[in-house]
């Protein structure tokens, strides 16, 4: 997740993470996390150091042009849910084209690269 | 390219449930993507990833690799390698005699590569008729278990590659390069941060001057037959 600034909105965090804050801490699927209160700073919005510090998450900082990178969750494995986050990505046209539009069906999602 | 064959399996078995797509992880998008997704005329979503998101949110470290979801949008397996049904290997590819001795090099190395394209086939194939009751559909818990182990070295590689690739699409080409070379530093097992840089700079993925390695000195370094981990069906 880019960054230029240090607090996000939660939706902005959900949406790149997959991570909401709820009362009882930070979710993903079945899985909460507990955050200090420190973690909101103002309503709405989500203090990434002390998010990044309780999971786990790198947080790179390119100095140069006041921007940072968070990384994902570690301390375990890639995967902290079997749960699939909401993902949706664009065509070839850049229609966005959401992958829980295809819920009721099985689903082979295969990544490949030009390179 | 594997579209084509990924295209003639969708016919196969979008009949009998199952839909496939295509994700192609390229920094330079549309651009470099969509001619090959053009020639493939997929039938099925055939979607691109310029920001490298299922890299960190699958833990997907080289190509091709696949997930199944199955009907309620759960994992049943985590991203491991996803052989196509090739109708034949690299070792059978000819290149003309007066190609490039590097890429006649490359050649021969990438036909030491183990490929099991059969028995991924048939292991989808299985899973598409018997759905739950087939034996390669893993429990949620086995799921998370079998998918990567990601210290917080994998999470700054990725924070670094992401603002990599940031900067290059921002234009700023040489600020980019430290932060990919740190992700290669931190995941040297993950050739998607790897690949995608080298070619950003030669398509051959050869040695330059911007980074310390280049592929066929990896993968002469780790062996071939190492490049695809034995899949685990």
């Amino acid at each position: 997740m880019i960054l230029d600034r240090l607090d996000p909105t939660e939706a902005e965090v959900a949406q790149a993470t997959g991570w909401t804050l709820k009362p009882e801490g930070a979710c993903k699927a079945e899985v909460c996390v507990p955050l200090q209160p420190s973690a909101r700073p103002a309503p709405g919005r989500v203090d990434v150091r002390v998010l990044a510090e309780k999971l786990g998450m790198a947080l790179v900082e390119d100095r140069a042009r006041g921007q940072w990178a968070l990384g994902p969750e570690s301390g375990r494995r890639a995967l902290t849910t079997a749960v699939l986050p909401e993902i949706s990505l664009p065509d070839r046209h850049g229609h966005s084209f959401p992958l829980g539009s295809l819920r009721g069906t099985k689903v082979f999602m295969c990544a490949w690269a030009s390179w | 390219m594997d579209l084509p064959v990924w295209q003639a399996l969708r016919s196969e078995l979008r009949p009998l449930g199952l839909e496939i797509v295509t994700v192609a992880l390229d920094t330079r998008g549309a651009e470099a993507a969509g001619p090959w997704i053009d020639a493939a005329k997929p039938e099925h979503p055939s979607l691109i990833d310029a920001a490298h998101s299922l890299d960190a949110l699958l833990g997907i470290t080289n190509v091709p690799m696949g997930v199944w979801i199955d009907e309620d949008g759960v994992l049943v397996r985590p991203a491991e390698t996803a052989f196509a049904p090739r109708t034949r290997g690299f070792g059978e590819m000819k290149l003309p005699d007066a190609a490039p001795q590097r890429l006649k090099d490359m050649l021969a190395e990438a036909a030491k590569i183990r490929v099991e394209p059969d028995e991924y086939a048939a292991a989808l194939r299985d899973w598409v008729a018997h759905g739950k009751q087939s034996r390669f559909a893993l429990a949620p818990d086995e799921v998370v278990r079998r998918s990567a182990a990601r210290p917080l070295e994998a999470s700054r590689a990725a924070a670094s590659f992401e603002l990599g690739q940031h900067l290059h699409r921002s234009g700023h080409v040489e600020a980019a390069r430290p932060f990919f070379r740190e992700a290669h530093r931190l995941q040297p097992d993950n050739w998607t941060y790897k690949r995608e840089a080298w070619s950003l700079v030669d398509p051959l993925q050869g040695p330059t001057e911007h980074y310390d390695s280049d592929w066929l000195a990896d993968i002469r370094r780790i062996g071939a037959e190492n490049y695809y981990p034995k899949l685990e069906l």
